[in-house]
């Protein structure tokens, strides 16, 4: 039986001259490049992740992205950055990107606490290139995933962070990533955060654009948390433009006794892949990733997460909301891997959806891989409307409908939201959410009895 | 105390070390040339004295198997299948189409003793009370050797014979029915199965009839290097109730033997079809040697309104399990219910479940699968439940528990829900585990080894899908698992 070999998209084709005509430009030297070169050799080879692939089933990125469009280089500044930046008041240190590229104006470089370094990707490739290449090592698991390659290739700038042991930060870390819009253009960073032994810090990752031009984008952010270190860690991608084609990759290696908590919320995401990869490297550790989507319109959010419990006495968490209204469509695709001899696993996984109306669609698709026998393992998904019977005692109250429904649909996402512990970031993520919800038709306005 | 010491003397009953039903009966047997082209399905075709339309409809799947790839998605290990190694008729030279059962081979009917299945309509009736009877047709390899019950069946108008004779006796009916739940081209196996398929049960249960016993058929694959390839197809008329069972058993041997199955089921409005399998093929030894490829596709389609299938299985036997017994639930109101227990030991891989594809409105479905896994096996459940957009009011429950017995076996979940109307509703939970402490020191405390210890709590585990099937067989079945497990403890 002949090898089929799929004929490449206009979109690959573009991406394979792109690729040549900006190697060169693009920063790092010696190992990187060679990162670089294999990783787009690995894309060239496998192509766009399309539904054929399994983990690619719901989100079929051959499809969507019918033209590759051009990496922004020299992203401008225009005022309604400088507005937003000034309305984002989140009390932190914070750190930005525009379009991908790091704006040291903008960021927080003078006066931070002891313990932290921070500096853009690329001043990080010149100063210390091979320790910075070999962090782009995919983990075991998304070894085959072709949009993490593309990422590799391409990632033009980012933050990359490091955390001292012990260091202690009051103050939650803000990675702040504005996408200025502009022009079609594609956007393509990676961000790199060390965290040291027995470090505590909270890590925000914002994600918003304020133009009209819809983009691609390929983030990834690394965690490599050290021993005993506790990690807070939100992510909201927000305000994007609803043609917007957005992968957004975490990736997540666990040292011992660590923690990691996490709450990814998605609001007017456009087309959103967010997709997690989380190994857990030594024992006695412990991870929660936890999520909203809230979609309308054609909006797409895909919730994709592996965890790969390389350990014994690891414990995991997950617990995913999403509201689907209008013609939106939500996924959840979940994995949980016991590697044999990881004994003593305790893993939770959670999806719950809620479909507004005819035409919104939730993808479940939790699994579990086991090769130990002496594990806690299970999952639950739910897809259904809002429960008539609350509905009903809320309006026996007096409540109009509208209002019924908003308050069941806040209470539904609040369990998620509620997670988030730091006070300032919590009222950021309900404050989108309220808006939401104050979006749908015929909802009450905010403030409303 | 009472269950407690009926499965200890279930376990003191029991051979414990061998797989019983691994004797081979040594029979002359009319086979072609082993491999598979044109000349073997015309073979097959011209042996079973099929119409011409029959020979046509084998020749085009045939030539469309050619084109296709063998599926590689599941869970499963195993060398590549030489389709050009395998004989794919064997049939007893003795005997061949007896009109009564005294022109069977003595040698057959020995066989049937040895594996406990009630051949002779009479011996059932001296023992069993008349509403236990169950009819039964038999297939040997690649033939059907008899179905009991067939005349009484007749007065109730219901159609029970091998599908052979079904294409000869009743073709407006195969015509209409065959491949349309279960296209020709609907995967690898089934492809196979359409161009070289040898015989298995046909039954036809007329308007408003319940059928008055058990249906069941029993397969055995008795010849080396032989594939069996069946083909059931069942079709419950408006109104009507059909209970089918089936059951099969395989000779020990080192080298592994293909079974590609395909099962057709279809309830027209508000018919029942319960369909119950003990699947107990030879499941090679514990380092993986041998055994049966069991590669089947089963689907039910509720074509009707208010109709509905339940599927139960319980699966011990096989070296691979690659089934997926499945419910269209077109008419509305229609109902689709899947139990399941598979059970897998030594190097046993399975890879089950089902598809409940939910297209009619206020259509509902159950699945409960329970999955053991043991030794060095694989257990996969793998299933989707999904709503079409015009599926209002769908409802889906499932529940899918893994118990895993020792270090080295692994139990995966899988499940695809996939909702495109929002008025469905579906629940999915499913759990892994070991054997829990708590539970062993419960009952060791209270004097039990620690096997039966372990008996009695998975007999606990799987009692839920037990329930579902038929008295007879449950018994049998719980037997089943239990040998199934043993040596799997300490």
């Amino acid at each position: 039986m002949a090898i089929i070999t799929p004929l490449k998209t206009a979109a690959e084709q573009q991406l394979v001259e792109q690729f040549a005509n900006i190697k060169a430009e693009l920063p790092g030297a010696g190992a990187m490049r060679k990162v670089r070169e294999d990783a787009f050799a690995g894309f060239e080879a496998k192509g766009l992740p399309h539904r054929r692939l399994e983990s690619w089933r719901y989100t079929d990125l051959r499809n969507l992205v019918r033209e590759a469009m051009p990496l922004v280089r020299r992203p401008t500044r225009p005022q309604a950055i400088a507005d937003r930046l000034a309305l984002q008041t989140i009390a932190g240190r914070r750190f930005v990107t525009i379009d991908g590229v790091f704006s040291a104006e903008d960021s927080d470089l003078t006066g931070l606490p002891e313990g932290i370094r921070a500096r853009s990707l690329a001043e990080a490739l010149t100063e210390s290139p091979d320790e910075i290449a070999a962090a782009f090592a995919p983990p075991e698991v998304a070894r085959d995933d072709s949009a993490l390659m593309l990422n590799a290739a391409f990632a033009q700038d980012g933050v990359v962070i490091e955390i001292a042991d012990g260091a202690e930060l009051d103050q939650p870390i803000v990675l702040l990533a504005l996408g200025t819009g502009a022009s079609e253009a594609s956007i393509v960073s990676r961000s790199l955060v060390r965290i040291g032994a027995g470090a505590k810090v909270t890590v925000v990752e914002l994600q918003e654009s304020v133009g009209a031009a819809p983009v691609q984008v390929n983030h990834a952010t690394s965690f490599v948390i050290g021993e005993g270190a506790e990690v807070e860690h939100v992510r909201m991608v927000s305000r994007q433009r609803a043609e917007t084609v957005q992968v957004q990759s975490l990736l997540v290696e666990l040292g011992a006794h660590a923690a990691f908590d996490s709450v990814a919320v998605a609001v007017n995401c456009g087309v959103l892949r967010q997709q997690s990869f989380l190994r857990y490297g030594g024992e006695h550790s412990r991870a929660a990733l936890r999520g909203i989507n809230l979609l309308r319109k054609q909006e797409h959010s895909d919730v994709t997460l592996v965890m790969d419990h390389a350990a014994a006495h690891g414990e995991s968490r997950e617990l995913f909301k999403t509201i689907a209204e209008g013609e939106g469509t939500g996924v959840f695709q979940g994995k949980v891997i016991v590697r044999p001899h990881s004994q003593k696993v305790d893993g939770s996984m959670k999806s719950h959806a809620l479909l507004l109306n005819d035409g919104a669609t939730m993808f479940n698709k939790p699994e579990l891989e086991i090769f130990a026998d002496d594990v806690v393992c299970g999952h639950g998904a739910t897809v259904a409307q809002i429960d008539g019977e609350q509905l009903f005692y809320l309006m026996a109250r007096g409540l109009p409908r509208p209002q019924a429904e908003a308050l069941v649909l806040a209470a539904f996402v609040g369990e998620v939201s509620d997670m988030v512990g730091d006070e300032g970031v919590r009222e950021i993520v309900s404050r989108e959410i309220d808006c939401w919800l104050g979006q749908r038709e015929g909802a009450p306005r905010p403030g409303a009895a | 105390m009472a269950a407690v010491q009926e499965t200890i003397d279930q376990v003191k009953s029991i051979d414990v070390t061998e797989y019983k039903y691994g004797f081979v009966t040594e029979l002359e047997v009319d086979k072609p040339a082993k491999g598979l082209t044109e000349d073997t399905v015309r073979y097959i075709s011209a042996r079973k004295n099929e119409p011409e339309w029959m020979l046509e409809w084998r020749l085009d799947a045939f030539r469309r198997w050619k084109t296709m790839t063998e599926p590689t998605w599941s869970r499963v290990n195993y060398p590549p299948i030489n389709y050009q190694d395998i004989y794919y008729y064997a049939a007893p030279k003795k005997g061949a189409d007896p009109k009564s059962l005294d022109e069977v081979d003595p040698a057959i009917l020995e066989t049937y003793k040895k594996l406990g299945i009630p051949l002779r309509e009479q011996e059932i009736l001296a023992g069993v009370a008349p509403e236990n009877r169950v009819a039964v047709d038999a297939v040997f390899d690649s033939v059907s050797v008899v179905t009991t019950f067939k005349d009484e069946l007749a007065k109730a108008g219901v159609i029970f014979c091998s599908i052979s004779e079904a294409i000869r006796e009743h073709p407006e009916l195969v015509k209409k029915y065959l491949a349309s739940v279960v296209p020709v081209t609907d995967n690898y196996f089934a492809t196979l199965n359409s161009a070289v398929f040898t015989d298995g049960s046909f039954v036809y249960i007329p308007k408003g009839v319940r059928c008055p016993m058990e249906l069941s058929t029993y397969f055995r694959i008795n010849e080396q290097n032989t594939g069996q390839f069946e083909r059931t197809l069942i079709i419950a008329d408006e109104g009507s109730y059909v209970s089918y069972l089936e059951g099969c058993t395989a000779p020990k041997r080192d080298e592994n033997q293909l079974h590609a199955a395909v099962v057709e089921l279809i309830a027209l409005d508000d018919a029942e079809i319960k369909y119950s399998t003990v699947q107990n093929w030879f499941p090679g030894d514990a380092e993986g040697k041998g055994g049966i490829y069991n590669f089947v596709t089963k689907r039910g389609d509720c074509r009707g309104k208010r109709s509905k299938i339940s599927w139960t299985q319980v699966e011990t036997g096989s070296a691979i399990t690659w089934k997926y017994p499945s419910c269209i639930l077109r008419g509305d109101g229609s109902r689709g219910e899947f139990y399941s227990i598979a059970v897998s030991n030594g190097a046993q891989q399975v890879d089950s479940g089902t598809k409940m594809l939910h297209l009619g409105k206020n259509t509902t479905s159950k699945i409960i699968a329970k999955g053991i896994a043991a030794g060095k096996s694989d257990s996969t459940y793998r299933g989707m439940v999904s709503a079409h957009r015009k599926a209002t009011g769908a409802r889906n429950f499932t529940n899918c528990d893994s118990l895993l017995i020792g270090d080295q076996c692994g139990a995966h979940t899988i499940p695809y829900i996939e909702a495109k109307t929002a008025t469905a509703i579906f629940e999915h939970e499913a759990t892994t585990s070991k054997i829990g402490e708590d539970q062993m020191f419960y009952c060791q405390q209270r004097g039990l080894s620690e096997e039966e210890a372990v008996a009695l709590i998975v007999n606990g585990f799987v009692k839920e899908v037990l329930q579902q099937l038929p008295m007879e067989f449950a018994v049998e079945a719980q037997k089943l698992i239990t040998i199934s497990l043993e040596g799997s403890v300490g």
